[in-house]
């Protein structure tokens, strides 16, 4: 016992503490973190409009052809490897501009989750009362001020849940970053393994944070779940 | 006082697929008019109404209010739902919003109202309607007549040249027809000028200052109450009177 616990101490000082192996994992940590956070506002912001605009013509036949380019960005999106995205995105879009590998990421990641998130907004829109657009319109709003102050927050509330699902998906689906040769934390884990010889500990490690960080934000949804029910009055 | 003319309908038509539900009608609302629409379930009173701010766009002919065609694609609709409130059968007050919020956000929004100014006129509405002090509750915290009573106020709030109303009182419970009917009783007393479905043919024939009677997509007859109660003409409306008196 007293054997593998200083076998253990070596290990984990030769993966972790030497020449600051740990850094791999901080920046790589800070790296996820960053491409995840932008990557979601993406989606949110191209979700929102793809959303908008498809359950308009849905609701109303109006918008043929942007619907129509709509359903094929989220066909083409959902019908291929998100990682195939990823690497389109940095060696074709990109080929001839020298990007920064995290922008790269953040844009991929980002038109990626829009598509994701599109789905869910226009099932969040569809669920509402078409009454609701009747009413806003019967007062003299707009079609876009009845969106906006009465169709989408009843939306978004409906779809809070699904959508935090939705980036806690994207926040592990950023680990294949790697491929694009970013160091985010998946790869920073990879990193040590291939100076120290040793795959068990710095996978692990890699592996753990992911889950406190999935289980943090899991916890957190369900919070917000239940607050929601409850001010379901 | 009937006025002059506000609302004038010629050879309006609506057709969702192959069912006609309103196939050439005319009608001319005036200012003061308390006009009272009944006719048997599907006969076209809800189209007709819908069609009045254009919620259903017509098929064919014209709509005129105050003098503009608004079945004319160039016309800005917004601007004349502004003038026409409506209140439907299910209440449509916004969950997510108190009854306040719900009463301002066009008076803000669309008038541009200054947020104190929209709110001393809601306060006062609610008064009137005896619901001041439900102002900060969600529509959710209310019983149906008292959502009827708001979704009314929130329509009056917008200052309407006339007021749209589609069976509001079919969804209610019993007892609470009486308190939505007093309200519409004082907001025709006040000359508001209102376009009724409803199946309460107590008020109709109180109320109204012309009932029309259709079916099947057409204005079948025209009357004042009391000649239409005590001398229908044609076979179909005695038919519906016999069900419905
Ligand atoms: N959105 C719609 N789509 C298809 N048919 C409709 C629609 N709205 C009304 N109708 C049809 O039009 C006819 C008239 O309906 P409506 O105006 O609601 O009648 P009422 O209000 O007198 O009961 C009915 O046959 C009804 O089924
Ligand atoms: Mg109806």
């Amino acid at each position: 016992m007293a054997e593998w616990i200083n076998d253990f101490r070596v290990k984990f000082i030769n993966n972790f503490i030497t020449d600051n192996r740990w850094k791999y994992l901080l920046n790589g940590l800070g790296i996820t973190l960053e491409v995840t956070f932008f990557s979601a506002l993406i989606g949110i912001f191209i979700g929102f409009i793809i959303a908008i605009i498809r359950s308009t013509h849905d609701k109303t036949g109006k918008m043929k052809l942007p619907d129509a380019l709509c359903k094929l960005y989220v066909t083409v999106i959902r019908g291929t490897p998100v990682v195939v995205q990823l690497l389109i995105i940095y060696f074709v879009v990109f080929a001839s501009v020298n990007v920064n590998k995290v922008i790269a990421a953040i844009i991929a990641f980002g038109i990626n989750s829009g598509a994701y998130v599109a789905e869910i907004v226009r099932s969040g829109i569809m669920s509402i009362d078409t009454g609701q657009m009747e009413a806003g319109r019967s007062l003299g709003l707009n079609f876009f001020q009845t969106m906006y102050y009465i169709i989408l927050p009843q939306a978004f509330k409906n779809v809070l849940p699904a959508l935090a699902n939705e980036f806690i998906v994207l926040l592990k689906e950023t680990s294949i970053s790697g491929y694009i040769a970013l160091q985010d934390l998946a790869k920073g884990g990879d990193i040590i393994r291939g100076r120290t010889y040793d795959a068990f500990m710095p996978l692990i490690a890699v592996a753990l944070i992911y889950l406190f960080m999935v289980v943090l934000l899991s916890k957190g949804v369900e919070i917000m779940e239940r607050r929601l029910r409850s001010s379901d009055r | 006082m009937i006025g002059e003319v506000l609302i004038k309908v010629e050879n309006l038509s609506k057709s969702f697929g192959s069912i006609k539900a309103l196939d050439g009608v005319d009608a001319e609302i005036r200012k003061g008019d308390v006009a009272v629409i009944i006719g048997p379930s599907g006969s076209g009173k809800s189209t007709f109404l819908r069609c009045l701010n254009l919620l259903e766009v017509p098929t064919g002919g014209k709509i005129f209010f105050e003098g503009t065609d608004i079945t004319d694609p160039r016309v800005d609709i917004n601007k004349h739902r502004q003038k026409m409130g409506m209140v439907f059968q299910q209440f449509k007050l916004f969950p997510h919003m108190t009854v306040l919020d719900n009463m301002i956000l066009s008076p803000i929004k669309v008038l541009k109202q200054p947020r104190e100014q929209a709110v001393r006129k809601a306060v006062e509405l609610l008064e009137r309607v005896g619901l001041a002090d439900r102002m900060n509750a969600y529509p959710s915290q209310l019983s149906g007549g008292q959502k009827q009573r708001i979704a009314i106020v929130r329509a009056l709030c917008m200052e309407p040249d006339v007021m749209l109303f589609d069976e509001p009182t079919s969804a209610l419970d019993p007892e609470m027809v009486g308190e939505v009917l007093d309200v519409m009783r004082k907001l025709a007393g006040s000359g508001m000028t209102m376009v009724v479905v409803t199946h309460e043919m107590g008020f109709a024939r109180e109320v109204g200052t012309r009932i029309i009677f259709m079916d099947e997509g057409k204005i079948v007859e025209e009357k004042s109450p009391s000649e239409l109660f005590s001398n229908p003409s044609s076979d179909r409306l005695k038919a519906f009177l016999a069900k419905v008196l």
